[in-house]
């Protein structure tokens, strides 16, 4: 196990939106919960992504911080080839909508993202708000996803990725699935501490990133997975 | 006002009606209902309860209700002032507000963020006071940077003054494009949403106050009015010690973007300022409730911004109950809580309760600070000593621990 862990918040200042520095703070507890050292750098939209990372993160916004940031890491190029060298990515609502080919801009015209997933997104007839729960693609080994979706994308999953999961309870990417995966790239409708509520995506990405973990107390964690499964699956 | 039309009049008095009979059957303070019988009986009414009055609006995220409170205390001393003291801050609320006070000249209404543009229209308001946009329930409020965006074209379309202030990038945006400003320098502690330039998105720079874009000419605009610490400076350099009963920074911004709109009504600084020392608790907030020996001051935050500045308020050397809910009126969604710095807390006695306590535990266990989980407020207080103790809440649980304690202002 690497003792020190390098996490990459992309863009707080355009793609902050919900709550998306949730998911640094859990991987940063997690981490040093499990004694590694961690680094956490919070690159600006006018800076350059460092291409040495473990783990990106970019999270939700509205749709002109959207457009800018799409342009801005195409312009830049480092987190592509972080992900090319084998970095992990996480990446939330807008966030996930950038990693596609194309999504859908303030008027519904197509904006081209950054292509790291095979994805293409647009606009939906409707806003998507509420809890969502779905269940996790088996071959990644964690528990049932929870967590809060408020967007108005539609997303298209092409054969280069993988559904991250399939829904029970709301909408997610549209077609019945909720995010998706390809290697270790994971875009999520799921806000900013979406990991606070599934710290095994968390660890899933920590393992990515440094390999096998030691087991943490996860209580409090649990307390709130309970409650809010419980409020939100049919009985 | 005296002189609406008879249907205006007849539906301003049916809405009154209505109104008083929410209040006695104990269904609410009646503001909203008896605006919406007046509404839907004279759809044009709030037009003709604003017109041939001075009305001032107010909207922002965070403040409004107060600076609100904090106008019309220092405008009666000109006449009487029409409000919407409950903070019912839609058009129904403000219909209600109005035909409550016919005769009044002046009025000054609490706005809602969406509704200012229709609501500005519909008035014409002569005055327009915008404090600050930020992050606030996303879940049902929609996006800050279309916000400002909608205010920008409402306001560059309507001859009206605009008291803004200057320090939040996101609305001297909003009013720069409108014919007349009075820039505030009221300050601004949240920065998370206003790191980029909302004309052109490139990146602001700050140093201290001022900030400009690097990209583009967009800049803080220079202030007429600033807020100095303890001070407000008005236009001809002369210095007004605030001295609020109200606690805390937010509510000294408030107090000089108050000082700054009664002044566009002719009232000087000197005479205003009376009038918000006046104010000691609005809707509750700032109240302190008394419970087996125990003095719980109640303070309301509804969002990032708003907890900071509860905690600026806070004393440190008290423990704190902290009660969230996530009801409708609180926004749904409780991401939110990952966007506020809690470690502020470390070293108090911290609770935790409300429908959400849970969201709230894990919130501050990954920050690392210490908490006790309690199943109500009640159970919180009792554990422990007598004595002073504060507490913020969000909305809902906000309303639940005064119905619970009573509603003493």
């Amino acid at each position: 196990m690497t003792s020190h862990l390098r996490l990459v918040w992309i863009y707080p200042d355009l793609l902050s939106t919900y709550g998306d520095q949730g998911n640094v703070l859990v991987l940063e507890q997690r981490a040093r919960a499990r004694g590694m050292s961690v680094e956490t750098v919070h690159v600006r939209s006018s800076d350059p992504v460092p291409e040495q990372g473990d783990i990106y993160l970019i999270g939700g916004g509205e749709d002109r911080p959207q457009i800018l940031g799409a342009e801005r890491l195409r312009r830049d190029g480092g987190l592509q080839r972080a992900i090319g060298r084998g970095a992990a990515l996480l990446a939330v609502c807008a966030g996930y909508q950038i990693m596609g080919t194309v999504f859908g801009g303030e008027e519904g015209q197509p904006v081209p993202g950054i292509g790291l997933l095979d994805i293409s997104s647009g606009r939906g007839e409707r806003r998507a708000v509420g809890e969502l729960a779905a269940e996790v693609d088996p071959a990644l080994g964690v528990p049932m996803l929870t967590g809060f979706e408020n967007h108005m994308g539609v997303t298209r999953l092409g054969p280069g990725v993988r559904p991250l999961s399939r829904t029970i309870v709301g909408t997610g990417n549209g077609d019945g699935t909720e995010g998706c995966y390809a290697g270790k790239v994971v875009g999520t409708y799921l806000h900013g501490p979406a990991l606070a509520r599934n710290p095994a995506l968390a660890d899933l990405l920590l393992v990515w990133a440094v390999g096998p973990l030691a087991p943490l107390d996860d209580t409090w964690y649990q307390h709130l997975r309970e409650e809010r499964l419980a409020a939100v699956l049919p009985s | 006002m005296s002189q609406l039309p008879l249907r205006a009049q007849l539906a301003s008095a049916l809405g009154r009606t209505a109104a008083t009979l929410s209040r006695a059957t104990g269904r609410g303070d009646g503001s909203v209902i008896g605006g919406r019988v007046g509404l839907m009986l004279e759809p044009d009414l709030l037009r003709q309860l604003a017109a041939d009055r001075r009305l001032a609006l107010v909207s922002a995220t965070n403040g409004k209700t107060t600076t609100t409170r904090l106008i019309a205390s220092a405008l009666r001393q000109l006449g009487e002032v029409a409000t919407n003291a409950f903070g019912a801050n839609m058009p129904a609320g403000h219909v209600s507000a109005l035909s409550s006070a016919k005769e009044a000249p002046y009025a000054v209404l609490e706005v809602d963020e969406k509704y200012l543009p229709e609501v500005l229209d519909t008035t014409q308001a002569g005055v327009v006071c915008l404090m600050n946009l930020s992050r606030d329930q996303m879940d049902r409020a929609g996006e800050i940077w279309l916000l400002a965006q909608k205010w920008r074209r409402a306001l560059a379309s309507q001859p009206t003054l605009v008291i803004a202030n200057c320090d939040d990038p996101l609305v001297a945006w909003a009013a720069s494009g409108a014919a007349r400003v009075s820039w505030v320098a009221a300050g601004q502690r949240w920065r998370e949403d206003s790191w980029c330039c909302p004309e052109c998105g490139g990146p602001l720079d700050r140093k201290g106050a001022d900030w400009a874009c690097r990209e583009c000419a967009f800049r803080r605009p220079t202030p007429s009015w600033v807020l100095d610490g303890e001070d407000v400076i008005d236009p001809r350099g002369q210095r007004w010690r605030l001295d609020l009963q109200l606690p805390g920074q937010a509510n000294r911004a408030n107090g000089a973007i108050a000082l700054a709109t009664v002044a566009a009504f002719g009232l000087e600084p000197g005479h205003a300022i009376l009038g918000l020392r006046e104010v000691t608790s609005v809707a509750g907030r700032y109240t302190t409730v008394e419970r087996d020996g125990r003095s719980l001051r109640l303070l309301l935050a509804k969002n990032p911004a708003g907890w900071l500045e509860a905690f600026d308020v806070a004393d440190p050397t008290l423990p704190i109950i902290l009660s969230v809910n996530a009801q409708g009126p609180d926004g749904r969604d409780t991401s939110w809580l990952w966007d506020v710095d809690y470690r502020v807390l470390m070293g108090r006695p911290v609770l935790v309760t409300g429908e959400r306590r849970r969201d709230l535990a894990l919130r501050l266990y990954v920050a690392g600070v210490p908490f006790q989980l309690c199943d109500s407020f009640g159970q919180a207080a009792a554990m422990l000593p007598p004595g002073r103790i504060d507490v913020i809440a969000n909305y809902t649980a906000f309303q639940q621990i005064r119905t619970e304690f009573g509603r003493a202002e």
